[in-house]
């Protein structure tokens, strides 16, 4: 065991690393970024020694033997390594503080209503809700975590919805009006998980979806039987003529159906789950269809996803298939696990530079911010992670990071309960 | 998102952590319990059918070893013979028909062992007709026994097993204040669940403290416990009840060593068999606990009652009672991170394990309640590791290897047979890609008692349960 000395040494520069930080934001100045590994997820490549120069909310520079600029703060990275802003995957961040108090759970919509009156809400827009003040905000962005994207939910225990409503991207900075113009997504649930709530099976789910799409194109054909409310109709409205729908799908077949839906109804699709995605790898990457994927299932956990291996992740990009990560094991205050579920890709085939992609720029291109997000490049926001080394690999930590170039405090609820408790440990130790 | 119904029901809701209950044993740090009166359980009635396979002798050669017992051994040597650790030291001389595993530049391991699982009680895929793990009917079933739930072809084995895990303790839901006996498995496909008993080992009984009870009773049955105080309550009735059972007995068995032929044989009763083994000292609590204040008021009740807490699963605030843990000689199963899922989990913070550790005499131990989190307990030990160094609790891997082998057989009681790399142990050994604990480590090898259990380089030799036969392309090779 070190000494409590050591300890409070260690504490303490972090610390004062931050204060310079803030110091130097305070006074607006540039922030030189000199000697990191930086993986720029770009043309770039990987820059050995690498300097990044943040001005305002962007990267202003990105090469070797960049010169600071009068009144720039240099921060020598020291060979660590530098990535953009990692991806939270698709949570309720910001929607949900503790998943079994329903008061404090804002993701999914729960009106008591029978479910034929609530299971298509396409119109429901939870992201409305969301709260920047939460404590899973900074828990999560203190690992590297700079946005995510909030994905309306199902109800824990009863009620919910298979069309669950509109999501989109989040920046995880702390401000009121978070949302990343041109991520919105419509969201819906396939397969076995909610046959309960939405007839019973794929063949009633997709019967479902035509119907309501009927309604957006003839407003006054249903009658008293409309599945859609007038606010659904304009919603879903919104996705039919080339919207992005996030389809959360496991089956190989049901997957197939998805897209053909999609591509009837001229959406864009994208798929969530995919635990059977690589057995028809070529059919996504024929029509371009991203994929979302669970890294660790390589269980039945039901009969959609008998075909679950670990190296889905590898199969469908060697099959030319772009992917980024999700969770489906408490994917709000787990999203920072989320790099560690990419690293297991790794190991099972997935090549490192690849991985490294489906945390950044693969997701930001799939929800529409490809052009300003996921990259280390000239004119992207300045969302950075300075990390302590190998950012996949799980002894590594980040070190700082930074949203829109502002650096973050590397402070949580969690840090001050283990500062709190450290110091009763020393106590004992030294007894 | 959709999932999370069905891992709450297995890791949050229902889940107990139930720790069974310690034996005063020689080694425990806590002060000595008073076992509260004589007495003997009942014949084993469903007794181990495990054989240990037949094995050539093995020499695992020239690999970093780490022993399970704090000491890492570079370009050292295990040799097995009869299933069991014959030496471990450098350059050792093997029997002629020793067959030799090349681990130069690759990581040996003592075999993993977690402490709470709930595979085959609720086994994949997660179907109504095999979801067995909670008797979530009564608070007190400390009558039901969790091996009778255990369906052995969960195809969750076989992929904890891909992750290095050897043995596992097998644990009720957390439905329920005592929610039954737990089993001890080795990891080996086995038609029946007796041919997976770790033979010899002894029962656990799972208990639970806090919200789960409450919300499954108070909230959802409009009954006892509603509160934590009602868990309490609930908890000292049942240990009343088992030593005035204890005490009938005593009686009855006094009366006939006086020769009194009228002694009436007092009713036998299931529950308060268990309740009474526990208060024997036979059979080890495991229990599942979150908070702080409850584990405390927990360990007061284990002295008001003359008995022993194996460990607290979940712990998720062990962190702040790290001295009182480590003083009454009990272990901590925790998680890496896990946190938020409900309000007994939300202090939950990244360092526990390693506060944990760091007290004097400390007992920290990764354990899984998860089906994925079995596959990977030595990534859920790195990360804590981690964690620990940030804040000057550097531990080397010869070290944080206790978390995942030899700290939790010390909380089964099975710390003689398994769990570190010790002459005369089970050779229960994984021989790692690696360094274990990075994220890119795979286990290579798999041996239990000796005998070949895994070899990811023979995806053909790999078991494979019942229910994958015949399945279009099951988990990746």
């Amino acid at each position: 065991m070190k000494s409590a000395s050591e300890t409070r040494v260690v504490v303490r520069a972090l610390v004062a690393s931050l204060v310079l930080f803030a110091g130097a934001n305070a006074f607006g100045a540039d922030v030189l970024i000199r000697g990191a590994k930086v993986h720029t997820i770009g043309a770039q490549g990987t820059i050995a020694n690498g300097d990044v120069l943040i001005h305002d909310d962007k990267i202003a520079a990105v090469g070797t033997g960049l010169t600071a600029p009068a009144g720039a703060a240099v921060i020598d990275a020291k060979g660590r390594v530098l990535t953009p802003g990692f991806f939270g995957g698709l949570s309720a961040i910001g929607l949900e503080e503790v998943q079994l108090e329903d008061s404090t759970v804002e993701e999914a919509l729960d009106i008591k209503a029978p479910f034929h009156e609530t299971q298509l809400r396409p119109e429901f827009d939870p992201t409305v809700a969301f709260n920047p003040r939460s404590s899973v905000v900074p828990v999560t962005r203190i690992e590297g975590v700079t946005w995510t994207v909030l994905a309306p939910g199902t109800p824990v225990f009863g009620g919910g919805n298979f069309v669950t409503g509109q999501g989109a991207a989040v920046t995880l900075d702390g401000r009121f009006d978070a949302e990343l113009a041109g991520s919105r997504s419509l969201f819906v649930n396939l397969g076995a998980d909610t046959f309960s709530i939405s007839g019973g099976s794929l063949a009633a789910q997709l019967m479902l979806l035509d119907q309501a799409v009927r309604e957006v194109r003839a407003p006054g054909a249903a009658g008293e039987h409309a599945l859609l409310t007038p606010v659904g109709r304009e919603a879903l409205g919104r996705y039919v003529a080339g919207g992005r729908v996030v389809f959360h799908v496991d089956r190989a077949a049901d997957i197939r159906q998805a897209l053909a839906f999609a591509k009837r109804n001229r959406m864009k699709p994208v798929i969530a789950g995919g635990a059977e995605a690589w057995v028809v790898a070529a059919d996504l990457a024929r029509d371009k269809v991203p994929v979302i994927l669970v890294a660790l299932s390589d269980l039945p956990a039901n009969f959609d996803r008998i075909g679950s291996r670990l190296d889905n992740a590898a199969l469908l990009q060697k099959a030319g298939v772009t992917i980024t990560f999700m969770l489906d094991d408490e994917p709000t205050h787990n999203a920072r696990k989320l790099r560690q579920t990419a690293g297991i890709a790794v190991a099972y085939g997935l090549p490192f530079d690849a991985a490294l992609a489906g945390l950044t720029a693969n997701p930001a291109e799939i929800f529409g911010l490809g052009a300003t997000r996921g990259r280390i490049a000239r004119g992207q926001v300045a969302d950075l992670v300075l990390w302590t080394g190998d950012p996949l690999e799980i002894s590594t930590l980040a070190d700082q990071v930074w949203i829109a170039g502002r650096p973050v405090e590397m402070r949580s609820r969690q840090t001050e309960l283990r500062d709190r408790y450290l110091e009763r440990v020393k106590q004992h130790q030294a007894r | 998102m959709r999932r999370i119904l069905s891992v709450m029901v297995c890791a949050a809701l229902v889940t107990a952590c139930a720790a069974p209950a310690k034996k005063p044993d020689a080694d425990k740090n806590g002060p000595p319990q008073p076992l509260a009166q004589p007495w003997t359980l009942p014949a084993d009635p469903y007794p181990s059918t495990y054989k240990v396979p037949r094995s050539s002798p093995t020499l695992i050669r020239g690999g970093i070893v780490l022993t399970g017992t704090g000491e890492r051994l570079d370009g050292a040597d295990v040799l097995i013979v009869d299933g069991r650790i014959r030496a471990v030291g450098k350059n050792l001389d093997a029997p002629a028909d020793t067959r030799v595993i090349d681990a130069h530049n690759r990581w040996v391991t003592p075999g993993l062992i977690d402490i709470h699982s709930h595979l085959g009680v609720y086994p994949s895929p997660q179907m109504n007709g095999v979801s067995d793990g909670n008797e979530a009917t009564a608070p007190v079933t400390a009558n039901v026994w969790a091996e009778h739930s255990v369906h052995p072809q969960d195809p969750g084995f076989q992929t904890a097993l891909a992750g290095g895990i050897t043995t596992l303790e097998i644990l009720p839901g957390s439905a329920n204040l005592f929610g039954g006996r737990s089993v001890v498995l080795k990891n080996v496909p086995a038609v029946t669940y007796q041919g997976m008993k770790f033979p010899g080992a002894p029962y656990g009984l799972k208990m639970a403290c806090g919200e789960n009870p409450k919300r499954v009773y108070g909230d959802g049955k409009k009954m006892a416990p509603s509160t934590q105080m009602g868990n309490m309550a609930g908890y000292r009735a049942q240990w009343i009840e088992a030593q005035e059972y204890m005490r009938d007995l005593k009686e009855y068995q006094d009366k006939l060593a006086r020769g009194d032929k009228d002694a009436k044989v007092p009713k036998r009763e299931l529950r308060l068999d268990t309740l009474a083994g526990v208060l024997s000292g036979q059979i080890r609590v495991q229990m599942h606990c979150y908070r702080a204040e409850e584990m405390a008021a927990v360990i007061d009740m284990s002295k008001e009652f003359g008995y022993h807490v194996a460990a607290f699963h979940h712990g998720v605030e062990a962190y702040k009672i790290a001295d009182l843990l480590a003083e009454n000689g009990i272990c901590a199963g925790l998680w890496a991170d896990w946190w938020g899922f409900k309000m007994e989990a939300f202090d939950g913070i990244q360092e526990n394990l390693a506060l944990v550790d760091a007290a004097p005499n400390g007992c920290a131990i990764v354990h899984s309640d998860s089906e994925e989190g079995i596959q990977r307990l030595n990534q859920e030990a790195g990360k804590a590791a981690a964690r620990g160094e940030r804040i000057g609790f550097a531990e080397p891997a010869e070290h944080i290897i206790k978390w995942i082998t030899s700290n939790p057989a010390k909380a089964l009681g099975i710390q003689e047979q398994t769990g570190s790399l010790e002459v005369g142990k089970m050779a229960d050994v994984v021989v790692w890609n690696g360094n274990p604990f990075s994220v890119y480590a795979l286990a290579d090898q798999v041996l239990i008692d000796g005998a070949l259990a895994f070899d990811r380089s023979q995806p053909a030799a790999k078991p494979r349960s019942d229910f994958m036969l015949g399945q279009p392309m099951g988990s990746a090779p």
